[in-house]
C-alpha cells in the first residue's frame, strides 16, 4: 500500500483538507455531492502510477465553508486558483457525479493544465425528457439503497450508524450540495453550449443502473464531447469507481495511455 | 385581546385514504376536483365573511403550494375578494412567502393594493414558506433566509422611501423602485411574522427597528410559552417592553355545548388535519439549508424523531396543540394561557381538516358569542400602529 497523507492547505482565504498519495503524473479526483468517501481502493491501486490528489471541496468534509460559496461557478474559480497555486500541469482530471460537473466546467474554461478528462456518473447537463432521480427527496436509507447496485451492500450502508462527527459532516455536505445543485437541479443550462471546447482525450464511465443520471446522460456527454469514449457498466449504479473498480481502473489506464 | 379568524382552506373533500406519506409536493393533483374546489372556495369565503359579521377583529388567509393542506397558493386573490365583502375586520395575509418569488415588488404591490382598496385594513404577513414549498417552487433553500431578509428590506423600502430609487441586493436588484400605489396606512401596514420559533426569526422580529407582531403557529403550549416568553425577553434585552399586540398565538379550536360533544364532533377532523393534511417526510419539510445547521438538528430531534406516531385527539389536547371543549372550558384555558404568555392576539382556526360547513358555522358562532366576550377585556390592545 502506498503512503497516503492528509494535508491541510490554504487557497486564497479558504482552508481545505486533501488526501494525497502515490507517485507519477498527477491524477486530481473531484468527489461528488455526498463528499469524500475516504481513500478508496481504486486510489490505492492507481497510486503506483499516479500521484493522486483528492481534496475535500470547500463546504465539504474537513474543508472550510467560505462565505463566498454561492454556486458552482464559485467552486470552479476556486479550483482554477487551486491549479495555479499548486502549479499543477499535465493533470489527469477525474470527477464523479457533482465532481464530474465541476471537472467539465473547469475543462470548458481551458484545458491547458489537463492531459485527460474522465467523467464518472456526472452531473452538469440536463437531457430533456429523461428525468433525473431526486436525491433531495430520498431519505438517508433510501439513498444508501439506491446508490449501489448490490442490494447487500445497499442494505449494509442503509443500516450503518453514523458517529456524531460523521453525521455532522454528512449534514454539512448536504447543506453545501443543496446550495450548489438545487436549482437548476444538478446542472448548468449553459454548460452544454461550451462542451465542444473540450478537445483532450475524454473518458465517460457510467453505471447502467444509475438512479440519478440514467445512461442517456452518459450518451449525451459522449455526443457533446468530440472524440470521447463511453463505457457503461452493467449491474452498476451511481459509483463505478467503487462498484466496478477493475473496469474503472481499466478505463483510467486506457484514457491516460492516449495522452 | 383581539380575535382573528384564520382559514387554511384545506381541500376538505380529499380522499383521506389516498394520502399515504404526504399531502404535499407529490400528492397527485388528479385528487383535486375543480367542481368540488369551486364549492369549497366559496364556502370558505362565506366563513371568513361571517367571521367579520360576528365581530372578529380580523380574517386571515395564507400561502401554500401544491398541496391538499391549503388551496391558497396565491392568497392575495382571496384577500382581494374579502376586501369588498368585509366591513370592519382587518384582512391578514399570514403571509406571503417572500423567498419564493424572484420579484418581491409584486408582493409590495399586492399588499399595497389591498391596503388602498380597504382604506387601511391590511395586516401584512411575511413568511419564508415551509420546506415543501422549496421543492415545489424549485427555490434554493440555502438562500431562504438571505432572500427573506432582502425581500423584506426591499418591500418596506418600497413602501416608505420616495421613489424612484435603486435597490442593490445580492438576490434582488432594481434600477427603479417606485411603487404605485403607495400603501394607505402610513408609514406602512402592520407587519406580522408567523413563526415556528426559530431563534434567528425571534431576534430579528423583536429588533427595535421592527417590533413586529410575532405569531407562534401550531405548536404545543409548552413550546408556545417558551417562544413567546423568549420574544418578550428578547425585547427587554433590546431595552423595551413588548406590548401584548406584539405577541400572537395561532391554533385550531373547537367549541360545542359540552366538553364531550366538542371532542366527539371535532375528533376525526382534527386528527385528519394533523395526521393526513399536515404529514410529509422530513426530506420534504426540511430541505438542507432551509435553516441553520444547529436549528436543523434541534428540529430533527424534537419534531421528527417520532413522526410515525399517530397524533390522537387526546394527545393533541394534552399538548395544547388543539383546544377543545365547552365555551367555559375553552375560555378558562385561554385566560390561563394568556396570563402566562402575555399574547394580545389570538388567531383561531375554527375550520380544520375535514370539518363540515355546519360544524364550522356552529363552532364560529359559539366562539364569537360565548368565548370572545369573556376574554375581550384582557390585554386590551394599544393602537395597532406600525412603528
Amino acid at each position: 500500500m502506498a503512503d497516503k497523507l492528509t494535508e491541510q492547505m490554504t487557497i486564497g482565504d479558504c482552508k481545505i483538507g486533501m488526501m494525497k498519495g502515490g507517485s507519477g503524473p498527477t491524477l486530481l479526483y473531484l468527489h461528488g455531492a455526498g463528499g469524500s468517501k475516504g481513500w478508496l481502493p481504486f486510489m490505492d491501486r492507481l497510486s503506483d502510477r499516479f500521484s493522486i490528489l483528492a481534496p475535500d471541496h470547500p463546504g465539504f468534509g474537513s474543508s472550510d465553508t467560505p462565505d463566498w460559496l454561492d454556486g458552482m461557478t464559485d467552486l470552479v474559480f476556486f479550483y482554477l486558483d487551486f491549479l495555479e497555486q499548486l502549479d499543477l500541469r499535465d493533470v489527469h482530471l477525474v470527477g464523479h457525479s457533482m465532481g464530474g460537473w465541476l471537472a467539465a466546467e473547469l475543462a470548458v474554461r481551458g484545458t491547458g493544465r489537463f492531459r485527460t478528462l474522465t467523467l464518472v456518473s456526472s452531473a452538469g447537463i440536463r437531457v430533456p425528457g429523461v428525468p433525473m432521480g431526486d436525491l433531495f427527496m430520498w431519505s438517508a436509507e433510501e439513498k444508501a439503497r439506491r446508490m449501489v447496485f448490490d442490494p447487500e451492500v445497499g442494505e449494509q450502508r442503509a443500516n450503518a450508524v453514523l458517529t456524531p462527527e460523521e453525521a455532522d459532516i454528512a449534514l454539512k455536505n448536504a447543506f453545501t450540495s443543496s446550495k450548489l445543485c438545487w436549482s437548476p437541479r444538478f446542472h448548468n443550462p449553459d454548460l452544454e453550449k461550451w462542451l465542444h471546447r473540450i478537445r483532450i482525450p475524454t473518458m465517460i464511465m457510467w453505471g447502467e443502473n444509475d438512479p440519478i443520471f440514467p445512461p442517456p446522460y452518459a450518451e449525451a456527454y459522449n455526443r457533446m464531447v468530440a472524440g470521447s469514449e463511453l463505457r457503461v457498466f452493467p449491474e452498476c449504479a451511481h459509483s463505478p469507481q467503487q462498484e466496478k473498480p477493475d473496469d474503472f481502473i481499466a478505463g483510467i489506464d486506457a484514457i491516460t495511455a492516449k495522452s | 385581546m383581539k380575535f382573528f379568524f384564520f382559514h387554511l382552506m384545506p381541500y376538505a373533500d380529499v380522499d383521506l385514504d389516498a394520502i399515504e406519506d404526504s399531502a404535499w409536493i407529490t400528492f397527485p393533483n388528479r385528487h383535486y376536483d375543480p367542481r368540488k374546489g369551486h364549492k369549497l372556495y366559496n364556502r370558505y369565503l362565506d366563513e371568513l365573511e361571517r367571521a367579520d359579521a360576528l365581530g372578529f377583529d380580523g380574517v386571515c388567509v395564507n400561502e401554500h403550494h401544491q398541496t391538499a393542506y391549503g388551496i391558497m397558493p396565491q392568497p392575495s386573490i382571496l384577500a382581494g375578494a374579502l376586501a369588498r365583502r368585509t366591513e370592519n375586520a382587518k384582512i391578514c395575509v399570514l403571509g406571503r412567502a417572500l423567498p419564493l418569488t424572484s420579484n418581491p415588488l409584486s408582493i409590495a404591490e399586492e399588499y399595497s393594493m389591498i391596503d388602498n382598496l380597504t382604506g387601511g385594513r391590511l395586516i401584512a404577513g411575511f413568511v419564508r414558506g415551509i420546506g415543501c414549498e422549496y421543492h415545489s417552487y424549485m427555490v434554493n433553500p440555502g438562500f431562504s433566509l438571505e432572500r427573506f431578509h432582502e425581500a423584506h428590506d426591499l418591500i418596506v423600502q418600497s413602501w416608505t422611501r420616495e421613489g424612484p430609487f435603486p435597490f442593490d441586493g445580492k438576490h434582488y436588484r432594481f434600477q427603479y423602485v417606485n411603487l404605485w400605489p403607495r400603501p394607505y396606512q402610513q408609514p406602512h401596514p402592520p407587519i406580522w411574522i408567523p413563526s415556528q420559533g426559530s431563534r434567528e426569526t425571534m431576534e430579528w422580529a423583536a429588533h427595535p427597528d421592527r417590533k413586529y407582531t410575532y405569531l407562534l403557529t401550531f405548536s404545543p403550549t409548552e413550546s408556545v410559552a417558551r417562544h413567546l416568553n423568549g420574544y418578550s425577553a428578547q425585547c427587554e434585552e433590546y431595552g423595551y417592553q413588548a406590548k401584548p399586540d406584539q405577541l400572537g398565538w395561532a391554533l385550531p379550536l373547537y367549541v360545542a355545548e359540552t366538553d364531550e360533544i366538542a371532542m366527539k364532533e371535532a375528533g376525526p377532523h382534527i386528527e385528519a388535519f394533523f395526521n393526513k393534511f399536515l404529514i410529509s417526510p422530513v426530506e420534504y419539510k426540511l430541505p438542507p439549508g432551509y435553516s441553520s445547521m444547529s436549528s436543523y438538528k434541534i428540529v430533527m430531534e424534537s419534531k421528527y424523531k417520532h413522526r410515525e406516531s399517530y397524533l390522537s385527539l387526546e394527545h393533541l389536547m394534552k399538548s395544547g396543540m388543539f383546544l377543545c371543549g365547552s365555551p367555559e372550558t375553552v375560555a378558562e384555558r385561554l385566560e390561563e394561557h394568556q396570563s402566562k404568555m402575555g399574547f394580545g392576539n389570538l388567531v383561531t382556526m375554527l375550520q380544520f381538516g375535514t370539518l363540515s360547513a355546519e360544524l364550522t358555522e356552529k363552532n364560529t358562532r359559539l366562539f364569537a358569542s360565548e368565548v370572545m366576550p369573556k376574554l375581550k377585556h384582557i390585554a386590551a390592545p394599544a393602537a395597532a400602529a406600525a412603528e
